[in-house]
């Protein structure tokens, strides 16, 4: 029987297969490091008087907790300031490149690593964050870690695991002008639940997500771990080897044509079997959006807000109560009409020059709704210097937009972006928690077209809304 | 890390399904670089909330935390983890937990038990009928006791032995060194390095 891609790759990195209970020993061939998950990490490497194995298989950025604005000061937050500087030491202890506020290459880890063409079809990716499925884009079998596995990998390289069950998600058709590939993944959250991808690594297929550029393939695979898969994963093919071609760390020469014959390998087998399987159809998606309090809950803009008293489940209705109380909304509400306070645009979700493109493109000539504020933070400098370059953001500035530096700024608020208790937004990135944006805030996750055409009325809404 | 073989304290009803990790231990708590000292950011947002399980007197020394399914969903941060165990809790139980939750839980000695979400459901009658219940977890023989009610649990085969024996997943697999060698000599020439690096 043939082996599916994600098959494929783990097989290329075990290093001893696991006898009996044993998990496989599996290498790793990049891991990203940033300063939130990785102090306690380095520290546990000096109390065993352990070293870094491969520092040239590891690079760091500082991303969750830098500020935006006034990036050429120290931190103002002295938490935040010590977690930085630590970071700082430990990169410099153990000869780890890292891209530092102010650094042309600064930017979020998941931004980073493919614009610098260290994410390459074939290899595993890991990083202390849940977001590393973003790489799974190119084909690499890329998943996130604790603080434990962070030091497990600094000191060996390698990291004991499980196989996983592997799931396709075929998108056939193709999506209609003004749908994306965030509404791609929001629906087939909605589908399989935030529960329905554990234990799995899903594999997005057919021919809508063929389709999609590098970009929108990332907003794809960054999502995977909302729906509770370990990693998400598309088939390299020449879109992706478009992309990469000429990136710093990209193959050259000799190297690039052997590179290129391998990756042409890493399809899925005609007679593979998956372990499951889910089918959506491109041409039925119309932009989507969440109105709960996990990404699982989301609808067609279209709809109304679900109404407790029609759900005949009682957990289910019981979880929907508290959602909406949460969120402040009530039930048979047109998802149209709930009105919102800022608007975020950026992540890992949705930072990158496509995703400012779109929204730019929206909001072109028009203004940002007097009592919205919309904030647009670029996920790199280099980002953020080709949006310059193509004079984005003095579309985003004439409108009445912040234009900011890069980092992970309000999709977790740990600087100083976050939103208020009870403050609303329509936001480009990937979690809808309780407080996730701010404590008491309230997130509805959107599209780049949606978040911009929202930022311009000021209530949910696509860009066809627009006059 | 301490071995694993039974433990026995107060269960802890916490009736939430989709318990993420921001929940758990909100954002602004991570930018701490120590290893524990986290007790005071478990739920903390709940914790303001005088109705929340851990406020009631008889659940606030709690050691084995009984919540709804897919606990840990979302962030990865270890954090959530440690908040727990700094809190107290030894045990965590649900009938499905997310699986980077688990791995952490793991590499730090916190079990993570699956039930059945209707023995879950059985938990929480009884623990909620009888605030202070003691409930005892055996990982040997793989049952969570509280009165009389006994259920199984499932944990992986790994995991299981490596909480018995209190063993170092690091420590393990450094005893593959050469193995790793060997694999190193075998990797093709282009795959990527960070090092040195180039100008983008």
């Amino acid at each position: 029987m043939g082996k599916t891609l994600a098959e494929k790759v783990w097989e290329g990195h075990i290093v001893r297969r696991g006898e009996g209970h044993e998990p496989d020993l599996l290498y790793i061939d990049l891991h990203l490091v940033h300063e939130v998950t990785s102090p306690q990490a380095f520290e546990g490497l000096r109390l065993a008087g352990r070293g870094v194995r491969r520092p040239d298989l590891t690079i760091a950025t500082e991303d969750h907790n830098v500020p935006t604005t006034g990036t050429d000061l120290p931190i103002a937050d002295p938490v935040s300031r010590t977690q930085v500087d630590t970071l700082r030491r430990n990169c410099e202890e153990f000869g780890i490149r890292l891209h530092p506020m102010g650094d042309a290459e600064q930017g979020i880890v998941h931004v980073v690593g493919p614009q610098l063409g260290l994410t390459q079809p074939g290899t595993t990716v890991v990083c202390g964050d849940s977001h590393t499925s973003t790489h799974g884009a190119f084909g690499a079998l890329a998943f996130g870690i604790g603080t434990s596995e962070v030091e497990h990998v600094l000191a060996t390289q390698t990291l004991p695991l499980r196989p996983f069950k592997t799931m396709a998600i075929n998108v056939d058709g193709a999506l209609r002008p003004g749908v994306t590939s965030k509404d791609i993944i929001l629906a087939v959250i909605a589908k399989i639940g935030t529960g329905g991808g554990q234990g799995y690594v899903l594999e997005y297929r057919g021919e809508a997500i063929r389709q999609l550029s590098m970009e929108a393939r990332m907003t794809i695979c960054n999502m995977s771990i909302e729906a509770g898969a370990r990693a998400g994963m598309i088939a390299p093919d020449e879109t992706t080897f478009e992309y990469l071609k000429g990136r710093p760390h990209a193959p050259e020469g000799a190297d690039w044509d052997a590179a290129v014959e391998y990756w042409k390998t890493l399809r899925t087998d005609e007679d593979a079997e998956f372990d499951a399987e889910v089918t959506l159809n491109a041409d039925e998606l119309t932009p989507f959006v969440t109105w709960g309090t996990n990404p699982g809950q989301g609808l067609p803009l279209g709809e109304n807000i679900p109404d407790p008293e029609q759900i005949a489940d009682e957990s289910e209705r019981y979880a929907t109560e508290k959602a909406l109380d949460y969120m402040g909304l009530q039930g048979g509400t047109p998802l149209r009409e709930v009105a919102i306070d800022t608007v975020f645009l950026g992540s890992c979700t949705n930072g990158r020059l496509e995703d400012l493109r779109a929204a730019a493109q929206v909001l072109d000539g028009r203004k940002v709704a007097p009592e919205v504020r919309m904030l647009v933070v670029p996920g790199s400098m280099k980002v953020r210097l080709q949006a310059e370059s193509e004079g984005l953001h003095e579309v985003f500035t004439a409108a009445g937009a912040e234009w900011r530096s890069a980092g992970c700024s309000m999709c977790l608020g740990m600087n100083p972006d976050q939103l208020s208790p009870g403050e609303r937004s329509a936001s480009t990135s990937n979690r809808n928690f309780e407080g996730r944006q701010g404590k008491g805030g309230r997130t509805h996750l959107v599209s780049p077209l949606v978040a911009a055409a929202t930022a311009v009325r000021g209530t949910l809404s696509s860009p066809e809304d627009l006059d | 890390m301490e071995p694993f073989t039974t433990h026995t304290g107060v269960g802890v009803p916490l009736r939430r399904s989709n318990v993420d990790t921001d929940q758990i231990i909100p954002a602004v708590y991570l930018k701490r670089v120590a290893r524990t000292g986290f007790e005071d950011a478990l739920f903390a947002a709940w914790r303001g909330d005088e109705t929340f399980v851990l406020n009631n007197e008889a659940f606030r020394d709690g050691s084995v935390l009984v919540a709804g399914p897919d606990f840990g969903t979302g962030s990865s941060r270890e954090h959530a983890v440690w908040a727990l165990k700094d809190y107290g809790f030894r045990v965590v139980i649900s009938s499905r937990f997310a699986d980077i939750f688990r791995g952490n839980a793991g590499k730090q000695g916190l079990l993570a038990a699956e039930c059945e979400q209707s023995d879950v459901e059985l938990l929480w009658k009884l623990l909620e009928n009888e605030p202070g219940t003691q409930v005892t977890v055996d990982l040997q023989e793989r049952t969570v006791q509280a009165k009389d009610l006994t259920v199984p649990f499932s944990v992986d085969d790994y995991t299981r032995w490596r909480l018995l024996e209190g063993l170092d997943d690091i420590g393990l697999t450094m005893r593959h060194a050469e193995t790793i060698d060997t694999y190193e000599k075998s990797r093709p020439g282009f795959k990527p390095a960070t090092l040195p690096a180039r100008a983008g």
